[in-house]
């Protein structure tokens, strides 16, 4: 039997309809009504699933170089394979920060090593990240990794002449500039959401317009130099607004949400555990509500995990210790599931356009994010929407156990995810060794 | 119950039930013997990571009272600021054989993580978490309340009282307003804009601005302390305007109510939230507050170690 060769027998397309599917050579080769199987081929009963095109993540922390006790890139791409997905992004704080050639081309080329999916790393906008002098974009863009996207996320690039800069300069090789929007001096200390449970927990405030000033300047910026901006972690219902506003007006903005800011809300700092410590932190549940409309309404393009594992001791803390984050990748799907299609605002069409389609179109990633057609690039997530687990931080692929889902029952079960046509996950087990 | 970690965790028969034992506790150490033999044999650790003189030595005298072993674990400038974690430490006091440990922590909430996790099993008392909540200066003040006006018994209903300054940093205002609730009577929060946290609004607190407008119609008024660094922080201009709208001083005093009370707890700026005339006033309760605390404390380690309060005119 050769290893390459899948027949998906009797799963549903994201649009409802009922198709086989045949995996070999590493593209979908044939795609009908009940195919009869190729020579050699595992045949794979998906009827009771949905096969959609790969998930695409554009906001990852992988840890590596440099925190490798945290995640590597092998870890978080099996993690990625684990929750669907056939392409990540990595974020550039690690260290040394991903702000040369170098460092790009190192996590590029760990990314292949590891098989797992395309790992393509995101730029430095300044170097350091220290919101002051540019990175070396040009190089990176130029470099092995093809970068694209850039990004100080972590950080905020607050000052406003260097964010005019770096959205002008990234124009000569179509480059993204991923904006993480937080005003520093707003959030000097911030522990939490500004509110009525802040007020009362006396954790210091996070409040929504330190986000929305950022928001609401760099699309103006933006606009003003004719770039392309990109919005990470959308959080607040003003921050919706202010974009909804811009796309109205025709303004070339892109936006994200995670699927922890899809469910999970600042009552939950109330157990002072720092399990739920995030940034930017969870808000309340009417901008909860604004979020998931807006995913819905397109005012959101996509869901990007931010993805972001400590180590055990920076969460069994103090809250006020406690790093920022949580992990994303092996739960995003099924978050999305709960939150957006079992209440039914969106049906899985919009899912495969939110978590891979756009995704792969605003980072130009050309390899992914195709349709489910015959001659496509076999990357394909396949889940079970009919079947619930139980989130077990112990049973992780990622190298940390920081998941703020922890024995929560999720719907839809992601089993197979197939990456340039190998499979990475099959029958909900990772595949032990993907390099060539 | 096992912890006090914040006063939203007692019912009104909880609190009433610790103020009564505070009560009889207090007529003991008047007695000739001021020792009782209760927590004899248990041990109590003061787990301070941030300084306080009075509180610690507040509680080191209760549980003395009560004869329990004390350690005093000062962790200001020791291991605990110097990078052990919360989790080492409480695994040491577990491993020591603590009871109880009583907690003063710069972190809201790490009293709670205490409580919370598996690293021990003793109870926990919160002694102030950051700018959480200090329930135990809480009831102490209550306690105070209630001796000078309402008998020394019952519950507050009917009263009103003024908790003045710098609500959005103090862990006392936050206690202060859920126990002052939970026991009927009124809040009124007086502070500038800026001294106040957003969401203050969902508070079950009357919100002023005008010292001036409040003095005169309340029972009891608590000065809050304005720590010095504030002002570099642009919560308010200097500390001249800030005692001008929000110190209480003799033209203020002259408004209150013939029976209304001054309180603080402490450490106090004179001059600054509060002029020295006013603090050494007849009205000033301030320094009964620190020997009411000794005998409320008494009443939590009481009431957590020994299983249930008791009931007034008991131990007579």
């Amino acid at each position: 039997m050769n290893k390459n060769i899948f027949h998906l027998k009797g799963g549903s397309l994201a649009s409802g309809e009922k198709r086989d599917v045949v995996i070999s050579e590493g593209i979908i080769k044939e795609i009908g009504v009940s195919i009869t199987s190729p020579e050699g081929a595992l045949v794979l009963d998906v009827s009771d699933s949905i096969i959609l095109s790969g998930l695409v993540d554009l906001h990852t922390h992988l840890r590596e170089p440099g925190k490798e006790d945290s995640e590597t890139v092998r870890s978080g791409s099996r993690a990625a394979a684990k929750g669907g997905f056939t392409a990540i992004s990595a974020m550039a704080n690690t260290s040394p920060v991903a702000d040369t050639a170098g460092v790009v081309e190192q996590v590029f080329r760990l990314g292949k090593d590891a098989g797992y999916c395309d790992v393509f790393p995101i730029g430095a906008i300044t170097q350091g990240l220290h919101g002051r002098e540019l990175s070396e974009m040009g190089a990176m863009a130029d470099s092995a990794a093809r970068v694209r996207i850039f990004s100080d996320d972590g950080n905020c690039v607050s000052d406003p002449m260097v964010m005019r800069r770096a959205l002008e300069y990234v124009k000569s090789f179509d480059g993204l500039i991923a904006q993480h929007a937080q005003d520093p001096t707003l959030t000097l200390d911030a522990q939490m959401n500004e509110g009525v449970v802040s007020s009362v927990l006396g954790l210091k405030g996070w409040p929504a317009v330190a986000e929305e000033a950022i928001i609401a300047r760099d699309i103006l910026l933006a606009d003003h130099v004719k770039s392309r901006l990109h919005i990470c972690h959308v959080t607040t219902a003003g921050g919706v607004e202010i974009i909804r506003w811009a796309k109205s007006r025709g303004m070339n903005v892109t936006a994200e949400v995670t699927p922890h800011h899809l469910l999970l809300t600042d009552e939950l700092a109330r157990s002072y555990d720092p399990i739920f410590k995030v940034n930017p932190p969870l808000r309340t549940e009417k901008d909860i509500m604004a979020l998931r409309e807006a995913l819905c309404d397109g005012t959101i393009d996509i869901v990007a995990t931010d993805h972001a594992p400590h180590p055990a001791e920076s969460k069994e803390c103090e809250w006020q210790e406690a790093a920022f984050g949580m992990l994303g990748l092996e739960t995003a799907l099924s978050i999305v599931q709960k939150t957006m299609v079992d209440s039914g605002l969106m049906n899985w069409v919009d899912v495969q356009n939110r978590l891979s389609i756009q995704p792969a179109a605003i980072a130009r990633y050309q390899s992914q994010g195709l349709e489910v057609r015959v001659g496509n690039r076999a990357n394909l997530t396949v889940i079970n929407p009919g079947k619930s687990w139980k989130v077990d931080r112990d049973l992780v692929a990622s190298r940390s156990r920081n998941t703020p889902f922890h024995s929560m029952d999720l719907p839809g079960v992601v089993t197979e995810t197939f990456f340039n046509g190998r499979a990475t996950l099959l029958r909900g087990e990772l595949v032990q060794e993907m390099s060539s | 119950m096992k912890h006090l970690l914040s006063i939203s965790d007692l019912s009104k028969s909880d609190a009433l039930g610790l103020l009564d034992t505070a009560t009889e506790l207090a007529r003991v150490s008047d007695g000739p013997m001021k020792k009782l033999p209760t927590l004899r044999g248990r041990t109590i650790v003061n787990l301070f990571a941030e300084d306080s003189t009075r509180t610690r030595i507040s509680f080191e005298a209760a549980a003395k009272r009560l004869s329990a072993d004390v350690i005093n674990f000062s962790a200001k400038g020791s291991s605990v600021s110097k990078g052990e974690s919360l989790k080492d430490t409480a695994q040491t006091l577990q491993a020591m054989g603590a009871d109880a440990v009583i907690i003063r922590h710069g972190a809201s909430g790490a009293p709670h993580r205490l409580a919370q996790s598996q690293w021990m099993t003793g109870s926990v008392i919160n002694a102030g978490d950051g700018t959480h909540e200090h329930p135990s200066q809480a009831l102490l003040d209550a306690f105070t309340i209630r001796k000078h006006l309402s008998h020394g018994e019952n519950d507050l209903a009917g009263l009103h009282v003024a908790i003045v300054g710098d609500i959005l940093h103090s862990r006392v205002a936050r206690s202060n307003v859920l126990l002052l609730n939970l026991l009927g009577a009124q809040v009124t929060l007086v502070a500038p804009p800026t001294l106040l946290p957003v969401g203050v609004e969902h508070w079950d607190a009357n919100i002023s601005f005008e010292f001036d407008d409040v003095v005169g119609n309340v029972d009891a008024v608590m000065m809050l302390r304005v720590q010095q660094e504030r002002m570099q922080e642009l919560y308010f201009p200097n500390a001249r305007e800030y005692s001008r709208y929000f110190g209480l001083n003799r033209d203020r005093l002259k408004k209150m109510k013939s029976h209304s009370i001054v309180m603080h707890p402490g450490p106090m700026n004179r001059g600054l939230e509060i002029t020295a005339d006013v603090a050494d006033s007849a009205r000033s309760v301030i320094v009964e507050q620190v020997s009411n605390g000794v005998s409320v404390r008494m009443a939590i380690l009481y009431v957590l170690l020994a299983g249930a309060p008791i009931e007034m005119g008991s131990l007579l």
